[in-house]
């Protein structure tokens, strides 16, 4: 309920008293900037990516940074070095971060996906309000944290199993941290999902179990159809989540830009390299700083047109069946 | 007919079979999840745990008139004093290699604590005193029984001889583990045994603290007007879908943000908390904002119709009647935004808060390294009694988290009202 639609205009003020009229028009002023400071940072994100990635556009040309095959950003020790200005293709980085971010994305769907069925579906009360906060206890685990296990935990165990069944796995493989981050977005898809789910109207379950099919089959063939796009949109917000993560390839992932399709082998990703980038010296009119600035715009836009499209998604279902 | 009937009871099994994978599907799934959960905790728990434990040895020092000089104590070179003591205690070392490793079995700050020790007690000086030094992160690995003693000499860091001197003043009973103080009273330090998390906790601190005082007033007004006095226009639909594309724009783009902004057109000081500070809070502020527009949703209408029936004006209702009923909701989204930038570490990354900082920083201008970030960098530290400390400081980033968590909890179920 909005206080401005219970008094319209403001003719209805019988108080009429000056003092507070204006001391009113201060403190609303001062609600509006503050509501504004949104925009404000977006647009700032928007214009300082923009603006270093302009700059970094006028020594390498767009084309090369598309669709070049080869990234090894270096900074030239002489002039007349060979290869002074190094390489930015960053279709390895791209292809690396969409490798990792589709493993996670594998192993966090059936997991996420099924949780929700089961809590919302299946699971008494009791059950649910144990168990739904103990998988929102995943999302709250900070990601250097995930870094840490998946690097110096898991890491070793997938080397050393695949070299047991003979497989030549890279220490700092595609699949280690691909799996953890897969673990981490768990409980994103889940209660997303779970929200999804519960807002099918009881009626269509009812209909469903009443004409004689059993609950898998009304989940399966009832419930999931009406709340496919909303699961959907949840799916989407979890792969913007996983292409964005930093800590977890940072510190599982390494920064070999090995352009492969191979789980085993180590990549990098857009993330990864923009860290590596800009920790320790920067200089702001060499291309390898400036190129940071360029992959932190496509990680911006990518994760950005999901985002849109994945709210606009669960939006639009929410409202449906309100 | 009996065809049909046969049929429909396969079909039925069928189906009740299914129905029962389906079920284990789903607990499954929550089990498989859960336990990541427990392993990960687990693990990292029992790595951790014996951080909180470090070893002493005790090394008996002359300190007569002849090695200190009681009128003039800062003189003394204590760290000589310590070696001198060490070849006492092992006389049969004889080799520049071995003595070498004898002084090996001491952290590097031998000096150092011998001098602290006798200036907090000068009446140890005159005579012979056992006294208690750490044990080097090597030789404390060794007591904690982390080293594979059935390699090969060649393929551990600690020699026979160095287990020989260890058993040997185990027999003695000169070896003791106690609660290892320095962790949480030390900076940063090259050598594992003296590393401490004070400065990084305290840098996590300074920066929570810019990060609350910025963007829990600037959220908590925003929300206020968005939920209760914006006019329902194109203006407020842009700013709502701003808000809720922020929440979800990957971390490292806000640390960018300061890097582009604060450090280089605002000039601000890096790696310090006010710029970390800064850029968390810009990225705290949308979770806070959406949860106080929840909790101010929440407020039935009848409190501000009443209000306003009682002559108040829009904004009095507001903030004399409808804030404060919505405060309790407000305060726990804003401890679950804070906890959330607690843990954030790749926007403190870029704006070069990751440098070795062993002091302990005092005010906001200071370079200072966050909880989380002293964690990536042990995490990468060579050394392996470094990986200890790392899970040590992950049990503390985690106990942080629970407390503040916990303190959310426990306001709701306090202070939250139904309606």
């Amino acid at each position: 309920m909005n206080v401005k639609n219970i008094i319209p205009n403001k003719e209805f003020n019988i108080i009429g008293n000056n003092k507070y009229n204006l001391s009113e028009y201060l403190i609303k002023t001062i609600m509006i900037v503050c509501s504004s400071v949104a925009i404000a940072v977006t647009l700032g994100i928007i214009f300082s990516l923009l603006f270093e990635t302009i700059n970094f556009f006028q020594k390498v040309s767009l084309s090369e940074f598309l669709f070049g095959t080869k990234w090894s950003p270096q900074t030239a020790l002489r002039s007349d070095q060979v290869a002074a200005e190094g390489s930015f293709g960053a279709i390895p980085l791209i292809t690396g971060t969409l490798l990792i971010s589709t493993i996670a994305m594998c192993i966090a769907t059936p997991l996420g996906l099924f949780s929700a069925i089961y809590l919302s579906e299946y699971a008494s009360k009791k059950t649910r309000n144990i168990v739904k906060p103990l998988l929102e206890i995943l999302a709250g685990i900070p990601t250097v944290v995930y870094g840490f296990f998946a690097a110096l935990t898991v890491a070793p165990i997938i080397r050393s199993t695949g070299e047991t069944v003979g497989l030549n796995v890279s220490s700092e493989s595609a699949l280690a941290a691909g799996l953890i981050m897969g673990i981490m977005i768990i409980p994103l898809i889940s209660s997303l999902s779970d929200d999804v789910i519960n807002a099918v109207p009881q009626s269509l379950r009812d209909a469903s179990l009443a004409l004689g099919s059993t609950n898998s089959e009304t989940i399966r063939k009832v419930i999931l159809p009406a709340a496919i796009p909303g699961i959907s949109g949840s799916l989407l917000l979890a792969a913007s989540r996983a292409i964005g993560e930093t800590m977890i390839v940072v510190m599982a992932a390494g920064l070999a830009a090995n352009l492969t399709a191979n789980p085993l082998e180590a990549v990098t990703t857009i993330t990864a390299q923009i860290v590596a980038l800009l920790t320790g010296d920067q200089e702001f009119d060499s291309a390898k700083t400036l190129s940071a600035f360029a992959l932190g715009l496509l990680l911006f836009i990518v994760t950005l047109i999901l985002n849109m499209i994945s709210l606009k998604i669960v939006n639009k279902y929410r409202e449906q069946y309100d | 007919m009996i065809n049909i009937f046969i049929t429909s009871t396969k079909l039925r099994r069928s189906r009740e079979l299914s129905e029962i994978r389906f079920r284990w599907f789903g607990k499954l799934a929550i089990g498989v999840s859960l336990g990541f959960l427990f392993v990960m905790v687990g693990s990292i728990l029992l790595k951790g745990k014996s951080a909180f434990l470090s070893s002493d040895i005790a090394i008996t020092i002359d300190l007569g008139p002849d090695n200190v000089d009681i009128n003039n104590i800062n003189e003394t070179r204590f760290d000589a004093l310590m070696k001198k003591s060490l070849r006492q205690t092992f006389p049969n070392v004889k080799s520049r290699k071995e003595k070498k490793k004898l002084y090996g079995l001491l952290s590097s700050d031998m000096g150092f604590e011998l001098r602290d020790q006798i200036l907090n007690d000068t009446s140890l000086l005159g005579s012979e005193a056992k006294l208690w030094f750490t044990a080097s992160d090597d030789i404390d690995l060794l007591l904690k029984g982390a080293v594979d003693l059935t390699l090969d000499e060649d393929y551990r860091r600690i020699s026979d001889l160095e287990v020989e001197w260890i058993s040997f003043l185990k027999d003695t009973d000169n070896v003791r583990k106690k609660f290892n103080k320095k962790f949480f009273t030390n900076g940063d330090s090259r050598e594992p045994e003296l590393a401490g998390i004070l400065s990084a906790l305290m840098g996590s601190i300074l920066t929570l603290s810019i990060c609350f005082i910025v963007s829990f007033p600037i959220a908590i007004l925003a929300a206020i007007y968005l939920e209760e006095f914006a006019p329902k226009n194109k203006i407020s639909a842009f700013i709502e879908v701003n808000i809720n594309n922020l929440a979800a724009v990957p971390s490292i783009v806000f640390g960018l943000l300061g890097l582009a902004l604060l450090l280089n057109v605002f000039d601000l000081p890096r790696s310090t908390p006010l710029v970390g500070g800064l850029v968390l809070s810009l990225m705290t502020l949308p979770t806070i904002i959406i949860a106080s527009r929840a909790s101010l949703r929440a407020v039935p209408p009848s409190i501000r119709e009443a209000a306003l029936g009682m002559g108040a004006s829009p904004i009095q209702a507001t903030f004399h009647h409808v804030v404060p009923l919505a405060l309790p909701g407000i305060l726990t989204g804003t401890i679950v935004g804070m906890a959330q930038a607690l843990g954030e570490t790749a926007p403190l990354l870029m704006i070069g808060m990751v440098a070795f900082i062993a002091d302990v920083p005092t005010s906001v201008v200071e370079p200072a390294a966050a909880l989380p970030v002293q964690i990536f960098l042990w995490a990468d530290a060579s050394e392996r009694a470094f990986m200890e400390k790392t899970s040590a400081a992950i049990i503390v980033l985690l106990v942080f988290l629970v407390l503040m968590n916990l303190l959310a909890i426990f306001l709701r179920k306090k202070f939250e009202k139904r309606f």
